[in-house]
């Protein structure tokens, strides 16, 4: 277990290590979700500690994300000012991405087909 | 007494544990409601969680960086999280390999949609450069997000909000918009609603339909990945600062 999450952490490090030494603009962990994807295709299987691991983290996934949601007390101010511009953006921009994607998945999915 | 009391509350509210535990509970009374209320979208347990803790500090007059000395426990464990994200994209290789090609050319022109429309909508309207810059990569997972938004010059804590907002709009929309486009094929659903609205839309798809839920974790983690490339790269050829 307490490997498994060893692992993990030097993914991550490893990540943000290429990440600042190459000056690239992908977040440490993606660099590390990628390390470890890389070696999970050359392992061909996911052993079974890292699966508990990755399991207990993913499952209260969303948890994860309040801390940093109720960093959004200090811009409420400025939410309230362009409410417009962000609220317009979030609404249209999220159904024509919906629309887009799909149509054009469906569309290559007819194609591919004999 | 009064003195033990001043003396109490001083402990409560400059100790790291209070704020901890009240993202805890918080989530938990969120997440029990959510569930009570049937799962529905619009108690999305994030939202939740984040509108209690909000009246929670303000009530209190905590501010934001006496509460992050506590949550930032919780907060840490996205890094290792968004690492794991690698064993469930590790478990849909042979999906993958499948329809490799339309999925890739569906997730980039995807991508590109959801960075651009977002921009575009929210300049067209008047939206200040930080704001465009936290606004950018809200169709990716929070993690993903943040760490974008933080590398291209926008406000982390602002687009975790409006990426939890992108999910909830396409939890909600999404279903409905593609029964009107006529897009039956769940791999295609599950792509768009993964693509557009990340672990809200994954989690809306696999209600759908097990497949759709597949191809919208797979867009999800693929889509993370594309935006933390493309999104710097429209953001300095569109918004040279």
């Amino acid at each position: 277990m307490l490997s498994y999450i060893t692992l993990l952490l030097v993914c991550q490090l490893a990540g943000e290590v290429i990440a600042r030494l190459f000056r690239l603009p992908v977040p440490g962990p993606v660099i590390g979700m990628v390390i470890l994807f890389l070696g999970l295709l050359v392992l061909g299987r996911v052993p079974e500690g890292l699966d508990r691991v990755g399991r207990s983290l993913l499952v209260n996934l969303s948890l994860l994300f309040v801390p940093a949601g109720v960093g959004v007390i200090t811009h409420l101010r400025q939410i309230e000012r362009e409410w417009l511009p962000i609220s317009a953006a979030l609404i249209v921009g999220t159904l024509v991405t919906i629309a887009v994607t799909a149509l054009v998945m469906a569309a290559l999915l007819r194609r591919s087909r004999p | 007494m009064s003195g033990d009391l001043a003396g109490l509350w001083v402990y409560l509210a400059t100790s790291p544990l209070a704020s901890l535990t009240a993202t805890l509970v918080a989530y938990q009374a969120a997440s029990w409601l959510w569930a009570r209320a049937g799962m529905t979208p619009l108690l999305n347990p994030v939202l939740l969680s984040v509108v209690m803790l909000v009246a929670f500090l303000t009530a209190t007059g905590t501010d934001y960086r006496t509460y992050f000395a506590g949550a930032q426990f919780v907060h840490f464990l996205l890094g290792p999280a968004v690492v794991a994200l690698a064993i469930p994209l590790y478990r849909q290789v042979q999906t993958l390999r499948q329809s490799a090609g339309a999925v890739v050319a569906a997730l980039l022109a995807g991508s590109v949609t959801a960075a651009l429309s977002a921009l575009g909508i929210a300049w067209a309207l008047g939206a200040t450069r930080r704001t465009l810059l936290s606004l950018a990569p809200k169709s990716v997972t929070t993690p993903i997000a943040m760490g974008i938004s933080e590398a291209i010059g926008g406000m982390p804590s602002l687009t975790a909000v409006l990426v939890i907002l992108t999910g909830i709009t396409g939890a909600v929309a999404g279903p409905w918009l593609l029964d009107r486009l006529r897009v039956k094929d769940p791999r295609a659903q599950g792509l768009a609603l993964g693509v557009a609205s990340h672990g809200i839309g994954t989690a809306r798809a696999l209600h759908l339909d097990e497949v759709a839920g597949a191809f919208a974790g797979l867009a999800m983690g693929l889509n993370g990945l594309a935006t933390a490339v493309l999104v710097p790269l429209l953001v300095h050829w569109l918004l040279p600062g």
